[in-house]
């Protein structure tokens, strides 16, 4: 897509100027290194993520109005594969869910594809369909209450959940 | 009278020529409402006591609740007590009109009320001061403590009688009321008077509860609940409070809405993570799909006649909305505007669209004609959406959230309403956080 091609490229640009800014001034300010926790609108810092195991990530982060998985996300999800194939009885439920900057009902769609994204790819690693139920809780379950880019990054996200 | 009715269609006249040459429409409260004059109603010292109503202060209960009426239209300006000229029984009877014309007053209300046999019997009557003749006339009997109630029926004829288009006083709006941090958000079904008047929860707050929606035909509601975290659409009857899983369908259910006649209910149905629109028959059951695409498409609202159904769907990439015949057939994208495109809600007269729009981090509530042209923007805001009609369609409410703070402080969910024309935006009072408004039709009807 265009938009999002445009934005990464933005996101880029102000990278570069922040890396160069901190540079400068030779001191890293927090907000510099938040900003530095997203690509492409997508999330890629460690905040609010938890662990299903050691070194297994539960959750992965979608761009504004995308389902697609990023070569990070899917790195996760085969962790999380992995991890499935070696607890054979454990079954999850992938939550899907969608950042407050959109109508509440498409939101609920939108959750529900992302979930489905990374069900998706965790069948196609051989964790069959059975022992993942999604559910999509749209803009409804926030992460983070903040009204800012980088807490909508992280509330845009699919959460991989034990159920048993 | 004629003089009446003139200004009045000259408001109207002036709204709508103003607004098509701006495109968000920000003025406000430079028109020129009608000075109208609401006596306080006669309480007739015959009347008997009933439960905890305090008789003697109806009569001033029910003209200030006309007052608060009229004043939340735009089109009215009431006049304030302390200038009236005559007591509320000898106005009643025969008003002098050059004396009421002297506090500018151009319409006079009038009335009086008598309890007896556990019986509210009101009359009142409608006056044009300057043609110096009675307007309306209208007596009727009910149980005293529908008094509220006989408030609202009353402004809804005077309004009939001045604009020559039907009230929507007499109305309820559910919506869901929402309490606690914004990232544990309770939230309950919440219904009210369209004044604000009357609160009741239908629902305890123990699942996720959002979007409800009345039946236009009755007090029937569709909503969808999380309830044993399955997030389906359900029905509920606000009299007997029963309720009940609309369908069986095996995964989430959402965006319902009625058909205007009220014997079906229009959602989307997400299976494999695609999202399309079904329609279910009440009476027989009957599932229909009526959209099939691997695009989200939701949202849908039928038009009043029941032929068409709009509804949004990313299916060029970004959110738009589209009209389609209601088998399914003839799907139109009909919003090429910047920006995406949300919520379509066709309006009861079945000529206009409300719709959100979310432009450059802006969100918009607007109406547009059914093709997608005459794209009219009400209201810009930080977050706004889910417009609803009033009954007469002449009013929008919806929902606005504000930004929050670094722990969700500062967060806020409201009902606000605005006139078509783009003015009177105004916040609805709510006892709690609110959003996802839905209007009643006239209950009287």
């Amino acid at each position: 897509m265009n938009l999002g091609e445009k934005m990464k490229l933005e996101t880029n640009l102000k990278n570069i100027l922040l890396v160069v800014f901190t540079t400068l001034l030779l001191s890293a300010c927090s907000t510099a290194k938040k900003s530095a926790d997203i690509d492409g609108d997508v999330y890629t810092g460690k905040e609010t993520v938890e662990y299903l195991a050691s070194g297994v990530p539960d959750r992965v982060f979608f761009a504004t109005n995308k389902s697609s998985l990023t070569t990070k996300s899917r790195e996760t999800l085969r962790k999380q594969a992995t991890y499935l194939r070696k607890n054979k009885n454990l079954n999850v439920t992938i939550e899907g869910h969608a950042d407050e900057r959109g109508t509440r009902e498409y939101n609920l769609a939108l959750g529900e594809r992302r979930a489905n994204a990374a069900r998706d790819y965790l069948m196609t690693y051989g964790i069959s369909g059975k022992r993942i139920s999604v559910i999509s809780y749209g803009k409804e379950k926030p992460v983070n209450p903040k009204s800012s880019p980088i807490s909508w990054s992280q509330n845009r996200r699919s959460v991989t959940v034990k159920v048993n | 009278m004629k003089k009446i009715i003139i200004s009045l269609f000259l408001n109207f006249l002036f709204f709508s020529h103003t607004s098509a040459l701006i495109e968000v429409d920000i003025t406000r409260g430079n028109l020129d409402p009608l000075p109208i004059a609401v006596s306080p109603l006669h309480v007739d010292i015959k009347s008997e006591n009933f439960k905890d109503l305090k008789i003697k202060n109806l009569g001033d209960e029910i003209a200030e609740i006309i007052e608060k009426n009229f004043k939340s239209t735009g089109l009215f300006n009431p006049l304030k007590k302390e200038a009236f000229v005559q007591k509320p029984d000898i106005a009643h009877l025969k008003p002098r009109f050059e004396d009421w014309r002297l506090i500018k007053a151009q319409a006079l209300v009038t009335g009086k009320l008598l309890i007896k046999d556990e019986k509210l019997k009101v009359e009142f009557r409608l006056w044009d001061l300057t043609a110096a003749q009675e307007m309306t006339a209208l007596a009727f009997t009910t149980t005293p403590s529908n008094w509220r109630r006989v408030a609202h029926i009353i402004s809804d004829k005077i309004y009939e009688r001045l604009t020559g288009e039907e009230g929507y006083f007499d109305t309820r709006i559910i919506y869901v009321a929402e309490s606690g941090p914004k990232n544990q958000r309770i939230k309950k079904l919440a219904i009210m008077d369209q004044d604000g008047f009357n609160t009741k929860y239908l629902t305890l707050g123990n699942e996720l509860v959002l979007t409800p929606r009345f039946n236009p035909t009755n007090q029937m509601v569709t909503y969808m609940s999380y309830f044993r975290n399955m997030p389906r659409v359900y029905l509920l009857d606000i009299e007997t409070g029963t309720q009940e899983v609309v369908g069986n369908f095996p995964g989430m259910t959402f965006a319902p809405r009625f058909s205007p006649n009220g014997k079906k209910i229009i959602m989307s149905f997400a299976k494999d993570g695609n999202s399309d629109i079904y329609t279910m028959e009440l009476e027989t059951r009957i599932v229909e799909r009526i959209t099939e695409h691997s695009s989200i498409d939701t949202s849908p609202s039928f038009s009043p006649d029941g032929k068409f159904i709009a509804f949004n769907s990313d299916r060029s990439g970004l959110q738009q909305i589209y009209v389609m015949r209601s088998d399914g057939s003839n799907v139109k994208r009909i919003t090429f505007g910047k920006g995406i495109y949300g919520t379509p809600v066709w309006s009861p007269r079945g000529d206009l669209i409300a719709f959100t729009k979310m432009h450059k981090g802006r969100f918009y509530i607007g109406v547009m004609r059914i093709d997608g042209t005459g794209e009219r923007l009400l209201t810009e805001n930080y977050y706004q959406e889910a417009p609803s009609w009033s009954p007469n369609g002449r009013v929008l409410v919806f929902y606005r959230e504000t930004k929050a703070g670094d722990r969700g402080e500062g967060f806020s969910a409201k009902l606000w309403s605005i006139d078509i024309t783009g003015y009177n935006e105004r916040k609805l009072s709510t006892k709690t956080d609110a959003s996802d408004p839905s209007w009643s039709s006239l209950l009287s009807k």
